[in-house]
């Protein structure tokens, strides 16, 4: 890629290269810059260039020594798809794109690539957990995340809505047992299938599905080990890095070898008992929350606030609720020391932990320790260091520009492996579909990380979406916000007898901005679903009086956010009564 | 001399009541005069109107009863151990509805008082333009004078004319929620939504129940959404006799009601025997005997409803009507509170604000939820033309469904927008599970302009119902297959 230019002329032009730069280094593509200006005999040779390509303005460019044009051709080329094609013809690579991890993220990006005509490969290995477990295609959501877990909570809501269906009329004797062993035998059996599709989906797209763990080894070389150890190298145009993340462990005694986390839950043979969750992040609540909706008990040990990063006070919602009904808490301890006192399926475990106020220490006895403490994303044994690709050395996250590229213009990331960014799975789908358009389509959408909403399925769930009530005050100051809130009664828990005054209902309104809300969020049944079509209207700029001028579909819970009046600030008493 | 109110409002449903309250609230002198005529088969309710004796709230809760149901049937496969048949007792669902709805109506009488509001059980009728007279329970006579009146007396079920026996030996939508006992086999005609929820409820729960209708299912909502409705229906149980119209309907020795009915095509004469009959073939505004003519208060001859301009007046300046007597509302809750409490503002000079009647979105609790907001794709066709409109479609399995085994083959959601970039979205119809709580923040989008690129932008919440509509790629005119694979 040649580009001449000369940066005395208008500074209009400069634009023009800074953007033709831009789309190149998007495309992990390398290019030479010529400054006319700059050298000895530049007046000749834009005298010459003008004279073969019969353009007299700058930059010229040209794609492996084809004469493009300006700035617009080029643009106009990468539209049409001809410039991919210039590129391309330079091209001796195996691939025009290998995605190393085959999870949410990798396997649309690969996907979208196919589509756009382009070989491409995907290399995915779960490596097995300490205990042993291992899994299919697709990635942490739809094998150790998203999928079993909230199958798995709805398994503990029918719990709840047997208990309900006596209040309305349904007739059986009082006692239902849970069976863990059929619940997981049939959350397997469905993630089986989806296993299964992904790997029909990759080859009717002509992708290449390798089972084998991608390690970098030179520059756009890979090697691919599979499971008897046998080597295989590929060669690649460009990489997409989305290995994702696995549990982190505590590096107390006893973890590794006692302990299971979220990848061993959802296939655990054996029903794991007594349980003592460890951690306070959304993994950690959710699982507490429908083991003891399956009837288990279940103690959670928090070292410092519940669900770090999402809005506090929701937070402290969420705790409480799952408090109220049969979860216990153990604030402010970390464990030191995990002990086997009985094998078995499930076993007795002994847990020794200390008080991070004082010297008190407890001991307690479970049959199942699980470790929800934080995840470690997969970056640190794929020999990125080999190709000069950075990586954070706090987090092991790779930072990447806005365009998930990251400092080695061929490499991208994608999904949980990348610095400062979500770890959620439609956000992982969406970078990087946006990514295979942008490389391969002559598409230039960028994936937004703005007001991206989210769910967490406790026993009362919590949606929420754009800001907490805390970054609010952070970002905008107290007085320029306004909060509105309320709690609210669904109508289904009224006969049913369940907890009032329970669910909560709070937007936060930017004063300065027309009322703009800039932070969503609700605690009740159905929260994903009442969030999602809350955040497609703040993606169009929803504003608190366009809340207040629409109709509420009634009786739902979703309604409660068309008659928000009572502020925060006014203190006025938010208990319903009546209806 | 003085007028006894500032503001009479006639009526004690949503409407009424959010009118009321609301005025009472910024100081005006308010008074509520409501009385229930009892229906046919005499049930008769509290305070509150229809949405709360009659309507939304004991409908939802059966609904939901019905939705428990199928929760119970569920349970096995996610591993709790259910007997495998679970009756249903009516009369104990049927108390703690009834037990509830009693309960709002008390909170309904402790707001108006809260609120200073003066409430009259009476039946009112107009003397002239500013005075109303109220009977009450023993004859006994008031009159009620007021500088502004508000009608909101909303409507009730229509009984057929030309059916023998219809009123003698039927029920409607007033009696089914306050029946003591379980309507055991039930026909129930009309394809209103009020028909197929019922109808809907009842089969969830474990009766016999048959629908009859004369023509389409949901006049005036999206068809192809309605069909699907049915279809979901009658896959679960529920019996259709379409194309049928009641002939007359008899009461046996045995107390079973017989049937019989017309085929419309054939001509042909049926019959069945039925231990319930409920009527849902519409509804008729009550304004017959208000006497309205005194006031000078304009109706449609043919609806009965009143005729009201953008501020929710009648041809008398100073007497409104709300809710579900006024000609050309939608017959919703949410809308006549609404429109309730801004005539109550503007009456007191705190906003002009007009109540806006587009884009409200509404969702029919059939056993699979509909729904919706804007545009219907036939109305978008009909105002824009088919070329200017793009429809984009998806049949998807909700993640629950999949343990439970449970066929998803009506489970689709269908956006309507403009061709024109930036495709502005017309409407939108979603048919699963939570429907009401899916449609709810979408209804804000269109409101807010939302566009189809704005929707594909909106990051999904995984793994939802919700999250299908910000991944609609498939239009209607490219044929493909619009079924959701994978995840």
């Amino acid at each position: 890629m040649s580009i001449f230019h000369n940066s005395v002329d208008s500074e209009s032009k400069s634009k023009f290269l800074l953007q033709v730069k831009e789309l190149f280094s998007s495309l992990g593509v390398e290019y030479n810059i010529l400054e006319l200006d700059q050298v000895d005999d530049g007046a000749n040779v834009q005298e010459v260039l003008s004279e073969i390509t019969n353009q007299k303005t700058v930059p010229n460019i040209f794609v492996n020594k084809v004469h493009m044009g300006g700035c617009d051709r080029t643009f106009q080329a990468h539209q049409s798809g001809l410039l991919q094609k210039l590129l391309q013809k330079e091209s001796t690579y195996d691939y025009d794109l290998i995605v190393i991890g085959g999870g949410s993220g990798g396997l649309a990006c690969a996907q979208e690539a196919a589509i756009l005509g382009k070989k491409v490969m995907v290399l995915d290995f779960v490596v097995p957990s300490p205990q042993g477990t291992s899994w299919g295609l697709g990635g942490t959501c739809v094998n150790v995340g998203c999928v079993p877990k909230k199958l798995m909570h709805q398994a503990a809501l029918l719990g709840q809505a047997l208990k309900d269906s006596r209040k309305f009329g349904w007739e059986y004797n009082q006692q239902v047992k849970h069976n863990w062993e059929i619940m997981t035998e049939a959350i397997q059996n469905h993630i089986g299938s989806l296993n299964w599709s992904y790997g029909l989906s990759l080859r009717e797209k002509s992708v290449a599905y390798v089972n084998s763990y991608g390690e970098f080894v030179e520059r756009h070389k890979i090697k691919a080990t599979n499971r008897k150890g046998q080597e295989t190298y590929y060669t690649a145009a460009k990489f997409v890095i989305a290995t994702g993340a696995r549990p982190r462990y505590l590096g107390i005694q006893g973890d590794k070898e006692y302990c299971i986390t979220s990848d061993d839950l959802f296939s655990l043979p054996y029903c794991p008992g007594k349980t003592l969750v460890v951690g306070a992040s959304y993994v950690a609540l959710e699982c507490a929350g429908f083991l003891a909706g399956v009837g288990l008990d279940v103690t959670v040990m928090v070292r410092s606030v519940l669900l770090r990063g999402f809005d506090q006070e929701m937070a402290e919602k969420v705790g409480s609720y799952m408090e109220q009904h049969g979860v216990k808490f153990l604030r402010k301890f970390i464990p030191v020391m995990v002990q086997q006192l009985e094998k078995g399926s499930p076993g007795k475990l002994k847990i020794v932990a200390k008080s991070t106020e004082g010297p008190e220490t407890i001991e307690g006895v479970y049959n199942t320790v699980l470790l929800a403490v934080g995840r470690e994303p997969s970056t640190r044994k794929i020999g990125l260091e080999k190709i000069g690709v950075k990586v954070s050395e706090k987090s092991g996250k790779i930072p990447v520009n806005d365009m998930e590229q990251t400092n080695v213009p061929y490499v991208y990331a994608v999904g949980d492996v990348l610095e400062g960014k979500l770890e959620l799975t439609p956000v992982a789908i969406q970078a990087g579909k946006l990514l295979a358009r942008r490389l391969f389509g002559g598409r230039s959408e960028k994936c937004s990380y703005i007001n991206v909403p989210t769910t967490v399925f406790t026993p009362l769930e919590y949606g929420c979406c754009g800001l907490s009530e805390e970054k609010a005050i952070e970002i905008h100051k107290k007085e320029n916000l306004e909060v509105y809130h309320t709690l609210f009664w669904p109508l289904e828990w009224t006969v049913a007898g369940r907890d009032n005054n329970t669910c909560y209902a709070k937007i936060i309104c930017n004063k300065v901005d027309n009322n703009r809300v800039i932070g969503f969020h609700i605690l009740g049944p159905n929260a994903g679903e009442v969030t999602q079509g809350f955040a497609a209207a703040m993606k169009c700029g929803l504003t608190k009086q366009l809340l207040d001028g629409t109709i509420g579909i009634h009786p739902t819970c979703g309604e409660v956010f068309t008659t928000l009046e009572i502020t925060k600030s006014s203190g006025l008493d938010i208990t319903q009564k009546g209806c | 001399g003085q007028p006894d109110y500032d503001l009479l409002v006639i009526g004690g449903g949503s409407g009424g009541l959010a009118c009321a309250k609301e005025a009472a609230q910024l100081g005006k002198k308010v008074a509520v005069v409501d009385y229930v005529e009892p229906s046919p088969q005499g049930t008769r309710w509290g305070l509150g109107g229809t949405c709360v004796n009659v309507g939304c709230i004991p409908k939802k809760l059966m609904h939901h009863a019905a939705l428990l149901g199928g929760m119970i049937r569920d349970a096995p496969y996610y591993g709790w151990e259910v007997p495998q048949q679970v009756p249903h007792d009516w009369r104990k669902m049927a108390e703690a509805v009834q037990n509830y709805v009693k309960s709002l109506n008390w909170g309904h009488r402790v707001q108006l008082q809260e609120r200073k509001v003066s409430y009259f059980n009476m039946k009112a009728s107009f003397v002239d333009d500013h005075v109303v007279l109220g009977v009450g329970k023993g004859g006994k006579e008031t009159l009620l004078s007021a500088k502004h009146i508000v009608i909101a007396t909303g409507g009730r079920p229509k009984y057929p004319t030309h059916v023998e026996g219809a009123v003698e030996h039927g029920i409607t939508s007033d009696d089914i929620f306050w029946l003591k006992e379980s309507p055991g086999k039930t026909l129930v005609v009309g394809a209103s939504y009020v028909a197929l929820e019922c109808a809907g409820f009842l089969t969830g729960l474990g009766l016999d129940a048959t629908v009859m209708m004369r023509s389409i299912p949901l006049r005036g909502f999206d068809q192809q959404m309605s069909t699907l409705v049915t279809d979901y229906m009658a896959s679960h149980g529920t019996r259709f006799l379409k194309g049928c119209i009641p002939l007359r309907v008899k009461r046996l020795p045995d107390n079973q009601l017989q049937v019989t009915w017309k085929d419309i095509a054939s001509g042909r004469e049926d019959t069945d025997t039925f231990n319930t009959v409920l009527w849902a073939i519409g509804r008729v505004p009550e304004t017959r005997n208000l006497n309205l003519e005194k006031a000078g208060v304009n109706t449609n001859p043919e609806s009965q409803k009143i005729l009201v301009d953008a501020q929710e007046a009648t041809s008398v300046p100073h007497i409104y009507a709300i809710g579900d007597t006024a000609e050309g509302r939608p017959e919703l809750t949410p809308t006549a509170i609404l429109a309730g409490r801004l005539l109550a503002q503007r009456l007191c000079g705190q906003s002009s604000d007009l109540m806006d009647y587009d884009n409200v979105p509404t969702t029919v609790f059939t056993p699979l939820e509909y729904g919706c907001v804007g545009l219907s794709e036939e109305a978008a066709v009909a105002r824009h033309g088919k070329d200017h409109v793009e429809v984009y479609h998806a049949y998807y399995k909700p993640l629950e469904f999949t343990v439970a085994e449970r066929d998803a083959s009506q489970c689709y959601i269908k956006m309507v927008c403009l061709q024109k970039p930036p495709k502005p979205v017309l409407g939108l119809h979603f048919l699963g599970p939570n429907a009401g709580e899916v449609t709810q923040g979408f209804a804000l989008g269109i409101k807010c302009g939302a566009s189809y690129a704005q929707v594909m932008r909106t990051v999904g919440i995984h793994p939802t119902c919700a999250e299908e509509v910000t991944k609609l790629r498939i239009s209607k005119r490219s044929g493909l297959d619009p079924t959701v694979t994978g995840c």
